[in-house]
Parts: C-alpha cells; structure tokens; sequence
C-alpha cells in the first residue's frame, strides 16, 4: 500500500499547513457540520483507493490474457465482462477496452481533455498521465514520448493511440516477454507494469 | 468551449518527467478533495463536473495542479448548486438556520458504491449514421459550452472503426439538459492526415466520437 511521509504532516508542527491544506480542512468541516458528508466514508473512499484498486488488478488481467487463449478472446471482444470475471468493477471502467500490442503495432493511451484512466484496474492516474506535457504531446509524438519513456520504437512497428474523449477507457495487453513460457500467472503478473498497460513502456 | 484543457498537439508544455510508481497521493488534502468530490452531494453529474474544471480561467488552469482544480471546481459547483452559501464557504461554519441533512454516502455503502459498473449505454432512439468503415470528416465546430470533440480532429477525416451503441451526450448532459443520447463511434485518423507529411507513415489517432460531431466524406 502507498504511504507517503506527507501523510500527517500537518501534526508534526514543523512547518505550518499550506493555504490549500487550510481551506480544503475548512470545507471538510463545514460539510460535515451540515450533516452531507461523513468523514467516516470520506477514510473509506481514500482506503479504497489507496489499497483495493490499483496496477496490481490490470496486471492479474493481463497475465491471465498471456495464459488462457480463451480469456484472452472474452477479453479482446468484450473488455468490461472478462476484467468483471476477475472481480474488477466500478466508475471509470464501465466500458472497457482492451487493445493488444503486436511485433508490428505498438498502443498508448492519453487522455488530452482531462484525466481519463481505467480506475478499476489501474487505480487513480500517475501525476505525469494527467499534467499538460504528456496530454499536449501523446498524440501529435508518441514517440518521442516513449523515447522520454527510455523506449526507442522501431521505425516499422506502427503506434496507435487512443484518446479517450468518451466513457470508454482503455487497457494496453502488451507483449509477452520472451522466455517466459514456464512461469504461472502469478509470476507472469509480477512482470506486468502500469506504463506497460498505459502504453507508455515496452516489457 | 476552445478552452485550454483541449491541449492535444500543442507544443512548449514541458517535458513529461516519467517516475517509478508514485503514492496515489503526495499530500494529505489531496486524499480528502478526492473523497470530498465522490462523496458530495453535486456528485452525479461527471460532464457538469468536467465542464466545471474547463471553466477555471486558462492561466489558473495551467498553473494549478491536477487537485487545486478539482477543488477548486467541487467549491462552485456547492455555490452554484446552492449547497453552501457564499458566507459559509469563507467562515467554514454551518448557518445555523439551515437544517442538517443526512450524508449521502454512508461508510459502509462506500466499497459497494465504488465498485458497482454504471453505464453510459442507453437505447437508441434512431438507426445509426455510420456503420463500420465509412470515412466520415469531424466537424468545425467552436460553441462555447461542453464538448469532447476535441480540436486537433477538427476538419479531419477518419474512419469508423467501432460503433458502440448511444451513450449520453456531453454537450447536452452537462448543462442540465438531459441524457440526450446519441450514438457514440470510435473514429480512427492517422497521424498524417491529423499532423501533416511529416508525422510517421502508419501511425494513428483513435477517439471516441458521438454523431453530432461528424459529418459523411
């Protein structure tokens, strides 16, 4: 589970909280005063976040992809039912898509008008995914992108990218590493990395 | 609205700067504007929310971070919907003349809520336009409210890859007017018709495009 030191700075007393800080916690209790939200749910909705979802999921999603030709074939026809096999669901993976790298095609996903990211089986996006270099850039030079990545594509493996302007998100199966037909899907999973299922790396 | 979230293609934005996989959150009222937002009684509406977010002024926009916009944005949207008072956002005091309500989100329906699937999908009032591999042109269109019609497809042609049936309309859900349905296609251009001879051979661009934003070749 992430946890950064962040977490409880504010009781330290070494440095005073930020303005945002400040009026984020004045908003907080002005909710809860009105009786419309619980802070109770709001631990909740972050623990959700911080421990049930995240690349792990897509991971498992993938190596099971790897590993059975015919969940692999549920999961290129219809996404949304085979990921929900795995007991993956929720808001921002209501349509799933997935799309399958090849020798001779490479895929990446971006979201240029927002931040849309398949949450249920990647977790909340990575600050890079939804700052402006990476929104502007991914689709006019993808690769250029990968070569910020340390991925250098060659020139005959066409990229796809997918913008994803509507409720549809999408999930990149990249290619099986090579020499890895005698691991089990747990340890193919292991294998399996976020960038690798946004687009954004090669395995 | 040509806002500058539509930053598609644009150049002079910085370098991405990729790193190993962060926190989910690097500060702590980070975690609560996330849950605030879910758990907000203005929660519902995601294209009122997005639009929400691209009416921050462009400068702010570009300087704020992914957080200060979603707070940012939560706040108007409690003013606008008339949930909190002007007042009571500056104080961070209830009136004590308004009556308590009860939240919205319970804790325990909090993991039931967020794992259940809604969808976007709704019946589809007319046959559709397009069918599977027509070239179709997205149109020049500039109105002022919500859209997803990207500017960098603008007067491109491309090709309908994918119909998935009719899915809520932003343009029209996101001021108030309905679900208004319309059918939604993946449309596939390819790099050169969208960025010129220079772009590579046989790279493309796939979006999600409803009907209203396109026009037959």
């Amino acid at each position: 589970m992430p946890h950064d030191h962040h977490d409880h700075d504010h009781d330290h007393g070494q440095e005073p909280p930020s303005d945002i800080a400040l009026r984020v916690k004045a908003l907080e209790s002005l909710l809860v005063e009105k009786g419309l939200v619980d802070p109770a749910a709001l631990d909740a909705i972050v623990d959700y976040y911080e421990t049930k979802v995240g690349p792990r999921n897509g991971a498992r999603v993938v190596a099971k992809a790897w590993s059975d030709p015919e969940y692999r074939a549920r999961l290129l026809a219809d996404a949304t039912a085979a990921i929900a096999e795995l007991g993956y669901s929720g808001g921002q993976g209501e349509h799933m898509v997935a799309v399958e790298n090849t020798p001779a095609t490479h895929n990446m996903v971006v979201c240029t008008l927002c931040s849309c990211y398949p949450w249920p089986v990647l977790g909340l996006p990575p600050v890079w995914y939804k700052s402006a270099p990476y929104r502007s850039r991914a689709v006019i030079d993808p690769r250029g992108v990968l070569a910020e990545f340390g991925t250098k594509l060659p020139a005959d493996v066409a990229v796809r990218v997918w913008d994803s302007t509507a409720e549809l998100r999408y999930l990149v199966i990249p290619e099986r590493p090579p020499g890895t037909e005698a691991l089990d899907e747990a340890a193919l999973a292991a294998l399996v990395t976020r960038d690798g299922m946004i687009g954004t790396a090669r395995l | 609205m040509n806002g500058v979230h539509d930053m598609g293609g644009m150049h002079g934005l910085g370098p991405i700067e990729p790193g190993p996989d962060q926190p989910v959150f690097h500060q702590d009222w980070e975690r609560r504007v996330h849950a605030l937002v879910i758990a907000s009684p203005t929660r519902g509406n995601i294209d009122a929310g997005r639009h929400r977010r691209e009416l921050i002024p462009c400068p702010d926009y570009l300087r704020m971070t992914y957080y200060e916009r979603w707070f940012a944005a939560l706040c108007e949207m409690l003013l606008k919907g008339g949930v909190v008072s002007p007042e009571e956002l500056a104080s961070g005091r209830a009136d004590p003349a308004t009556a308590k309500a009860t939240p919205r989100l319970a804790p325990e329906m909090v993991a039931p809520a967020l794992s259940r699937s809604g969808s976007y999908l709704r019946d589809a009032a007319s046959p559709t336009a397009f069918a599977t591999g027509d070239r179709v042109r997205a149109r020049n269109l500039s109105r002022e409210g919500h859209t997803r019609l990207a500017r960098y497809v603008r007067g491109r042609t491309g090709v309908v890859e994918h119909c998935h049936g009719a899915h809520v309309f932003p343009d029209t859900h996101a001021h108030g007017g309905g679900e208004d349905p319309r059918p939604l296609y993946t449309v596939r251009f390819t790099a050169r018709e969208l960025w010129g001879p220079d772009a590579a051979e046989r790279d493309s661009v796939s979006l999600d495009l409803w009907e209203p934003y396109l026009e037959r070749v």
